[in-house]
């Protein structure tokens, strides 16, 4: 206890009390100074899921015509853009990292493409964000992106990419898939050396072809590391926040806002309207949601896993 | 029997079946090598540009400077010295190094405690902080910032400027423990226990056990936690830009390039040679730790 202690007293006073405070929070509309002020109960939720467009505007979502939605992205506010993170975001890293973890096992060079394609990991979304605003430069002589197009299409008017509403989602998206891949790859990349070669082998030995291997053999004994890794990037994409601030301020507009951003917005940024500090903590409170399923399923994972050992 | 056939060949390999396999992977290698080439280019590029004189930047994409060798070193003395931005690499460094050594100290202590001295509750504990991995920060930014406003923590004291950064030390300490404890545990666990006994047979306290056997056995795990705590305090935006906010010579270089970025908006030549310098930290650790690094991304990979 006595050594658990310090550790415990900081998280206690810097996580868990704070955590409480918002909470509470969420139910007022707050002040300047962050106190108690002004009890409005369920208010800031109410005003968040049904009265504010920059959060939520159900009138511009193509609603469950998901094609539609997919394609022609609404401008559906905070909430609509997270869920769209969440799909393309999910899908691409684990696909591109999927990919990359069973090809570059079979290749010489494995180390050379992992190391490359893994840096970015290493790089701050600050550096990132500028990294990609450099790609997506609407200069045709500067912009990498407007450079490569107008190389196949001498007739191509060059894009301003994070300035259109409809593309600048899609943009941000792709650059911090980008930065994530590696992680994605180099787990599942640890996770098929642990299978066992005897396996494999055997499978060969019986004539199965590469592609049945893959869907009956590896994808199976990788659903464990696959799904740790899909909750990773689930809570990475709830919380994402740094590349938005950096690339766009959640513009054109408030196209590109997500629910952190809208949390950070709210509460340090918004002092012009009536809505006090408890309205970007009931954002808060929302991000926690989100996130809590995650939180039951690491701690079922883990007492799961010692009643084995 | 008809297995037996098709195994032979896969000991026996003549030209031609080489030939063969050369043709038939020839998309794996080109699949591979593209998405390498198109995760590499992009920092390239910045890296790139950094070298590049101003002029040249405008008028044509950084691809040019390949073929037309006209370096400089001038971007990085104006961005280091007209910008402040030596200065906000500094308070990257003053801010990542105790946000560092104050998780690992007291993470490395809880995790002895849950791991070899029984207390009362521990497993439902060592459950909680299990769950704390998990919580977003923004669920703790307005209380610590009104709890260190409170404590006058976000000014300088008795003349030391140094007092600023107490408040982002210790919300990056928090925010970093639940890991740290979580990490360093599992790994202490697997110590041999025998060694253990032994040592409290022979009379030793718990700290004596602490700082003699588990820490020089720990190296590793405690690299993996450290190297990762670093990279995520030199690399954090959010808590520096809430912690820091009004104090624009305490920021870090975070905080700092955005900055840049809306007031010099085009000027490549400054934004690519100050990231180039926020990225040469995290890619000199990265390289010269590799092993340390990917092993704790992959232990790490439980919190975001």
């Amino acid at each position: 206890m006595l050594f658990a202690s310090p550790a415990l007293i900081v998280l206690g006073l810097f996580v868990i009390y704070p955590a409480y405070y918002t909470i509470r929070l969420a139910f007022y509309q707050g002040d300047f100074n962050f106190h108690l002020f002004h009890y409005l109960g369920l208010k800031n939720f109410k005003d968040l899921l049904t009265n504010d467009p920059d959060f939520l505007d159900t009138s511009k979502f193509h609603g469950f015509n998901i094609v539609k939605e997919l394609v022609y992205k609404s401008d559906g506010g905070a909430l609509i853009n997270n869920v769209h993170w969440v799909i393309f975001y999910l899908s691409f890293s684990l696909i591109i990292g999927l990919g990359l973890a069973v090809l570059a096992v079979r290749v010489r060079y494995e180390r050379a493409v992992k190391t490359a394609i893994f840096v970015p990991m290493a790089i701050s979304a600050t550096a990132v964000g500028i990294i990609w605003l450099f790609v997506y430069s609407p200069n045709p002589d500067t912009g990498l992106l407007n450079a490569i197009i107008h190389g196949f299409d001498n007739g191509f008017h060059p894009i301003a990419w994070v300035g259109r509403p409809s593309l600048v989602n899609y943009c941000l998206i792709f650059a911090y898939i980008w930065a994530s891949v590696g992680f994605v790859m180099v787990v599942l990349s640890a996770a098929i050396k642990g299978i066992p070669a005897e396996i494999m082998e055997a499978a060969r030995v019986d004539g199965a072809g590469e592609w049945n291997i893959f869907r009956r053999i590896m994808f199976p004994m990788l659903s464990l590391p696959i799904s740790v890794v899909t909750v990773w990037l689930f809570v990475n994409v709830i919380k994402v926040f740094d590349i938005i601030y950096v690339m766009t301020s959640g513009g054109p507009g408030t196209s590109s806002r997500v629910i952190a951003f809208t949390m950070y917005e709210e509460t340090f940024q918004n002092f012009s309207n009536t809505r006090g500090p408890g309205y970007g903590a009931a954002v808060a409170v929302i991000m926690l949601v989100l996130v809590a399923p995650v939180m039951v399923l690491n701690v079922r994972r883990f007492r799961s896993e010692r009643v084995v050992t | 029997m008809a297995t037996v056939d098709q195994a032979v060949p896969i000991s026996a390999q003549t030209r031609s079946e080489r030939l063969i396999r050369l043709i038939t992977r020839t998309p794996i290698h080109f699949g591979l090598i593209a998405i390498a080439v198109i995760w590499l280019v992009p920092t390239v590029g910045l890296a790139i540009t950094s070298f590049r004189k101003p002029n040249n930047i405008a008028a044509t994409g950084w691809w040019h400077a390949l073929t037309q060798w006209d370096w400089t070193l001038h971007n990085y003395g104006s961005v280091i010295h007209a910008t402040g931005m030596g200065h906000a690499w500094v308070n990257s460094l003053i801010i990542t190094l105790p946000a560092t050594i104050l998780p690992l100290t007291l993470g490395a202590l809880a995790a002895f405690g849950f791991a070899w001295v029984p207390f009362p509750f521990r497993d439902t504990l060592f459950l909680a902080i299990i769950a704390l991995m998990i919580v977003p920060i923004q669920t703790s930014l307005v209380p610590l910032l009104k709890l260190f406003r409170d404590w006058h923590l976000n000014s300088p004291h008795f003349g030391i400027g140094a007092f600023s950064f107490v408040g982002i030390w210790l919300a990056h300490t928090a925010f970093g423990l639940p890991l740290a404890v979580f990490l360093l545990r599992n790994f202490f666990i697997t110590l041999p226990k025998d060694l253990i006994e032994a040592a409290r047979m022979d009379g030793a306290s718990n700290l004596a056990i602490f700082r003699r056997i588990v820490v020089p056995l720990s190296v590793p795990a405690l690299a993996s936690f450290g190297i990762f705590q670093f990279l995520w305090v030199w690399n954090d935006l959010l808590m520096a830009l809430v912690f820091l906010a009004g104090q624009p010579d305490k920021a870090p270089m975070t905080v700092r390039i955005p900055y840049l970025l809306s007031t010099y908006g085009q000027e490549y030549n400054l934004l690519s040679a100050a990231a180039f310098l926020l990225m040469i930290v995290p890619l000199i650790v990265f390289f010269s730790l590799q092993r340390y690094f990917v092993q704790g991304l992959l232990a790490g990979s439980v919190k975001t």
